[in-house]
């Protein structure tokens, strides 16, 4: 048996504030991003977890993601320089998604943007992208504008429909709200959202109240008696695949545009009118006509999951695109993947063979999210 | 009682009567984490010692399962093709997934013991 996989971390991995608590609940950790984090943890496993964000609630620890503030008199108009995202129009209480892009149009991470005060904004970056991206915004940044990484920040995602009965001091917050909280003692900020496609909440504290933190959340009871899934890395990308969410560096990156990429969503409509961020002209051009190719999702024939890379197939057996994540989904119960192909075959119900190990699996093009979004109003 | 060898590869080989039933190991078992799919050989495809023949799916990864001697493929496990599940659950016993007839009984010798296979987990 060989497989891709490494199970034990090397020596010189990071650790997060977590890391402790994670070994002493059976965490398998693996590489991701220069962290040792949890794949699954030994009395759960991936199914497991990833069922228990479905139907009850797990906690994720995703401190190794990239945590900034951005700050001071003009703070909104200097993030536009360098995001998709409508800023400006950002009220305090609010987050958004966000696209940094570059001069070609292409996406350099995709980011979540908070507003706790007019000139106070906190982006949530990808682990893997973090430094690239602070820097890049260090270096346009004007005179009396503050880019402060916070590396010693911890970031912990409550996931579920049971999420919000876990952390009442949070429940009041709507979709997509960011706020100053105090849980336990502990100075948070929290927004409702996540990356699962469930409700939820994405809670950030000092690194010294994260353990704490979380062991509150998990001692705290749910309606059926039970307690909070710890969750890892594995689960967290069953779930966001299942959702139709893109993972940056698979799904998007420097050559796709948010056009092909379907994010559309993530440029604001005014920012499509105006521009003013890296690439403007060139994303606002793909917004307006059809691309050429899409990003699409595909549900495999049969119970094999077609993983990243694999080639797909049209129907007279031409190569027409690339699998870009792929994997079993345990809520869908089969295969699911995300692709690009050629706009003419990006119809749900198109008829499409995927590369497995040299033969090809009947696939069809389906609607994304594979799981509807249950997030709350 | 039948002897249980072990690869590399953290695959277990029982040789009965010039027949090796073959599974993974519950070491590769925990490794892998839950198992959703298996893909086995044909009955009668004829199989050389390190060949791949097989794939054993988790949600994390796909893993090349081979033949640790060379032989005929005489039997597969549909039981774990029906339900992947079993695997994780007896990988030793209940999670076999193929017997092989095999050519050279002898190789089976080269195969390594138990106390061999502990020590290379160990030393991992």
């Amino acid at each position: 048996m060989t497989t891709t996989l490494t199970a034990e971390p090397v020596a010189s991995l990071r650790e997060t504030p977590l890391t402790a608590l994670h070994r002493a609940s059976g965490a398998r950790l693996v590489a991701f991003a220069g962290y040792a984090m949890p794949v699954h943890y030994d009395g759960t496993g991936i199914v497991a977890e990833h069922l228990a964000c479905r139907t009850s609630a797990a906690l994720f620890d995703v401190s190794h993601m990239g945590q900034a503030w951005v700050t001071g008199a003009g703070a909104a108009a200097f993030l536009e320089t360098c995001l998709t995202a409508d800023i400006l129009g950002l009220a305090p209480g609010r987050q958004r998604y966000a696209l940094l892009t570059n001069a070609n149009g292409g996406i350099e991470d995709d980011l979540m943007v908070g507003c706790l005060a007019p000139d106070r904004f906190l982006l949530v970056v990808n682990a893997a992208r973090k430094h690239a991206d602070f820097a890049r915004l260090a270096a346009a940044r004007p005179p009396g504008i503050s880019v402060q990484p916070v590396p010693y920040r911890a970031l912990l995602a409550l996931q579920g429909p049971w999420a919000s009965l876990i952390l009442p001091e949070a429940a009041h917050l709507r979709f997509m709200d960011v706020a100053e909280i105090a849980v336990g003692g502990a100075r948070c900020v929290i927004s409702r959202s996540g990356y699962t496609g469930e409700d939820g909440f994405e809670i950030g504290c000092d690194a010294s109240a994260a353990e704490p933190l979380a062991r509150q959340i998990l001692a705290r009871t749910l309606p059926d008696g039970g307690h909070v899934t710890l969750a890892g890395l594995g689960a967290r990308d069953t779930l966001r695949l299942e959702a139709g969410l893109c993972l940056y560096g698979a799904d998007i990156g420097p050559d796709t545009d948010p056009a092909m990429a379907g994010l559309s969503f993530a440029v604001g409509k005014r920012r499509r009118r105006d521009g003013g961020f890296p690439g403007a002209a060139i994303i606002a051009h793909a917004l307006a006509g059809r691309p050429a190719r899409r990003r699409v999702g595909l549900r495999p024939e049969g119970r094999a999951p077609v993983r990243a890379g694999a080639a797909i197939h049209d129907e007279a057996g031409q190569v027409v695109g690339t699998i870009t994540s792929g994997g079993f989904g345990p809520s869908v119960n089969g295969p699911v993947a995300m692709g690009y192909v050629p706009s003419e075959l990006a119809a749900p119900g198109t008829a499409l063979g995927l590369d497995l190990r040299g033969r090809l699996v009947p696939a069809r093009v389906c609607a994304l999210p594979f799981v509807p979004h249950r997030y709350v109003a | 009682m039948t002897e249980t060898r072990y690869t590399r590869d953290h695959e277990w080989v029982r040789l009965e009567d010039g027949v090796a039933t073959i599974g993974i190991t519950a070491h590769a078992a925990t490794q892998l984490g839950d198992i959703v799919f298996v893909e086995l050989p044909e009955p009668g495809r004829e199989v050389a010692a390190n060949a791949a023949c097989a794939v054993v799916e988790s949600v994390k990864a796909a893993s090349d399962i081979f033949a640790p001697m060379t032989g005929r493929i005489a039997e597969v496990n549909q039981a774990v093709v029906a339900d992947p599940a079993i695997i994780g659950q007896a990988a030793m016993t209940d999670g076999w997934l193929f017997r092989l007839t095999v050519s050279d009984a002898s190789e089976f010798h080269a195969l390594m013991e138990k106390s061999a296979y502990d020590a290379m987990l160990e030393a991992a």
